[in-house]
């Protein structure tokens, strides 16, 4: 069984369809590319797949190990092993970065029926990660995102992405507001992610991301459907000459 | 004088509630004497009402109607129904004053632990030696001020001594077991020079209690170089009615964190009256308003600069559910002289509900010329792109809307500087939370 099944899928918002029947198929421990020009309905893609309230599905079906995923609220999905990464992730003033790791954690383990983390095992584990990803400890100490830079917010998502083990990431434009350095650590935390058990969908502008998170399969999104599937080759044929054979195609 | 006869809703006349109190109230024959004045200015206002601008959104005469007949004096079995709130509200190592029903009760009270720095009396005792009636006097001719005085049966008169270092709060709870009845007390702190102290006030009813109303007054001196906390929690029945007056005057140097939470009462209302007297001083004054249901919370503050160079800072949360009505007015004096000034206030409302309402009156007077003052306002509801974050990690909708509530509200606690105490107040705000799950 594929871990995620898009078919056919039909998503408005406020009486304007976005995605005009899109699939997408992604098997265990795959990395998918999703590329495509602004506005072609990427990050809808992924707000759909996550749960984000606003969207109207009018037909089609995303299944997520089998199951039915639009019929759960998003944080059945997260506990099920779906995982945004957000394009911009936002802050929350007031909220420890700590503090909302080990909720979150917790909320998930206890959703699946198992047992909360001991605060030890915990803070070894933040310890760990964080410190393969460069985050200084006093900015778990800080509000979540509260005052982070763009490369520190997309490392802390990396973070949560690590202590979580969710079996599906789905990366919306990681590489955007980011400079080389930030992005190659970025991509480190998500390589070393990768894994026989986890899939990720990494959504991208540009082909650069690509160089750093090698996907196995490439999509090319136009218009609010999957135009084109290719494997990683299809990446750099669209580096140099662009997206717009595509807008035609679609 | 012609004075028109105020009738209350049922038609009983409120200078019945005062007659038929008079022979229990304590006091020398010049407070006697002040007490029908305070009375007779009370009688010629009545309950405030929306016509009258401070108390334009909290009309007492629609939501309350009435006054109650004051309480009777607890016996043996109110103090004995007292004990189990006063245990709830207990902030552990504190040293407790305990008023029941309006009567200081040292049964329940930490009597032997206050040493040598704190010298306690109950009002009733200083009323009695009151020659001069000084006590019951205020310059403020506000209707409930004036009723306070008219009829407040006890209360605490605390003074701490110059210099003196308490790093035990000394809380004061206020307990009510009574049903339909009126609690009226007033409370004298006076903190001398240098001195550092955490008072915390509580306010409860015991289990049987309902539908009381308690009008209250704090009149607070600091001297000059002090570092004064004055925490007040105000978690009233359901069905009470809270309101409560605070007069203080602030030496030269001092530090002041004042800070309220309510979480009870139907109809509550806190009027601070700060007056900055002294040169060099920093005052805090925060609050906390978490109502739900057609709960009415009004925090109203005065801060008066009097004389240069103070800083005031006013932060505000109100977190409303249901059809919950929160008031906060917050009006900054500069005198003439203030020059250097520094007063700003933020207040906040949540609103949780459509038919939550929030109303936020800032005002500054400023007569100086070289100050730094300003206000801001907001009232929405909570952030769907933050709470679509917290949903996406795992959060269970209810759960991640309290936890961006607690941090909301955490911006006007995290001033408190106890770290125990502040534990406290913020575990109160999750156990009112936790009721809307």
């Amino acid at each position: 069984m594929p871990l995620l099944e898009v078919k056919d899928l039909k998503v408005r918002v406020e009486e304007r369809e976005i995605l005009h029947g899109l699939t997408l198929t992604v098997n265990e421990g795959e990395v998918h590319a999703i590329m495509g020009p602004n506005g072609s309905g990427k990050s809808t893609l992924s707000h759909v797949i996550a749960g984000k309230p606003g969207y109207e599905v009018t037909d089609g079906q995303i299944l997520f190990k089998g199951e039915d995923l639009l019929e759960m609220a998003p944080e059945e999905r997260a506990a099920k092993g779906v995982f945004l990464a957000f394009q911009y992730p936002v802050e929350i003033p007031g909220v420890a970065t700590m503090n909302f790791l080990r909720t979150a954690l917790n909320a998930q383990r206890k959703a699946r029926g198992e047992s909360e983390y001991s605060t030890p095992d915990f803070l070894k584990k933040v310890r760990e990660v964080s410190k393969s990803l460069n985050i200084p400890q006093d900015m778990l100490k800080r509000g979540v995102n509260v005052g982070f830079s763009g490369g520190e917010k997309k490392r802390n998502e990396v973070l949560q992405m690590a202590l979580f083990e969710p079996s599906l990431c789905i990366l919306d434009e990681m590489d955007s507001g980011l400079d080389i350095d930030a992005l190659r650590i970025a991509a480190d935390g998500v390589n070393a992610l990768r894994s026989p058990k986890r899939s990720m969908v990494v959504i991208t502008h540009y082909q650069r991301l690509l160089n750093y998170i090698v996907p196995d399969v490439v999509h090319v999104m136009s218009r609010g459907k999957v135009v084109k599937t290719g494997n990683k080759e299809l990446a750099l044929e669209l580096e140099a000459s662009g997206y717009a054979q595509f807008e035609d195609a679609a | 004088m012609n004075v028109a006869v105020a009738k209350t809703g049922s038609g009983r006349a409120v200078s019945d509630v005062f007659a038929s109190a008079q022979g229990r109230l304590p006091g020398s024959a010049a407070i006697a004497e002040a007490r029908r004045q305070a009375f007779e200015t009370y009688e010629r206002l009545g309950l405030p009402h929306r016509r009258i601008e401070e108390w334009k959104y909290t009309d007492l005469r629609a939501l309350v109607g009435e006054v109650l007949p004051l309480a009777a004096t607890p016996d043996a079995a109110a103090l004995s129904r007292a004990t189990e709130a006063v245990k709830a509200q207990a902030f552990a190592g504190a040293r407790k004053l305990v008023l029941v029903d309006g009567v200081f009760a040292p049964e329940l009270s930490d009597l032997a632990a206050l040493g040598p720095e704190i010298s306690l009396t109950t009002l009733r005792e200083a009323l009695d030696k009151d020659a001069g009636g000084d006590l019951l006097k205020t310059a403020s001719t506000d209707a409930m001020i004036s009723l306070n005085a008219a009829l407040a049966t006890d209360g605490v008169v605390l003074a701490i001594r110059d210099g003196a270092q308490l790093s035990v709060p000394v809380q004061i709870i206020h307990v009510a077991t009574v049903s339909s009845a009126s609690v009226v007390t007033r409370s004298q702190l006076r903190i001398g020079n240098g001195a550092r102290v955490t008072i915390i006030e509580s306010f409860a009813p015991a289990a049987t209690a309902g539908a009381y109303q308690v009008i209250d007054a704090l009149i607070l001196s600091i001297g000059d170089d002090a570092d004064v906390a004055h925490i007040r929690l105000m978690d009233d029945a359901p069905d009470a009615v809270n309101v409560t007056s605070a007069i203080v005057t602030i030496g030269a140097r001092t530090k002041l964190n004042l800070f309220n939470m309510t979480t009870g009462a139907a109809v509550s209302r806190l009027q601070g009256f700060i007056t900055l007297a002294g040169e060099g001083s920093t005052l805090a004054a925060n609050g906390v308003n978490l109502l739900r249901k057609t709960e009415h919370g009004d925090t109203t503050l005065v801060v008066d600069h009097a004389v240069p160079g103070c800083t005031s800072r006013e932060t505000f949360r109100a977190v409303v559910d249901d059809r919950g009505h929160s008031v906060f007015q917050g009006r900054i004096i500069v005198r003439p002289d203030a020059q250097k000034t520094d007063g700003k206030m933020m207040t906040r409302a949540l609103l949780l509900s459509d038919e939550a309402e929030a109303d936020n009156k800032p005002e500054l007077e400023i007569f100086a010329d070289d100050v730094s003052c300003g206000h801001g306002a907001t009232a929405g509801a909570l952030d769907d792109s933050l709470l679509f974050y917290l949903r996406a990690r795992g959060l269970p909708e209810k759960e991640a809307q309290a936890l961006l509530i607690q941090a909301f509200v955490g911006e006007a606690i995290e001033e408190i500087a106890d770290d125990g105490l502040r534990e406290h107040v913020i575990g109160l705000a999750e156990r009112w939370l936790e009721a809307r799950k």
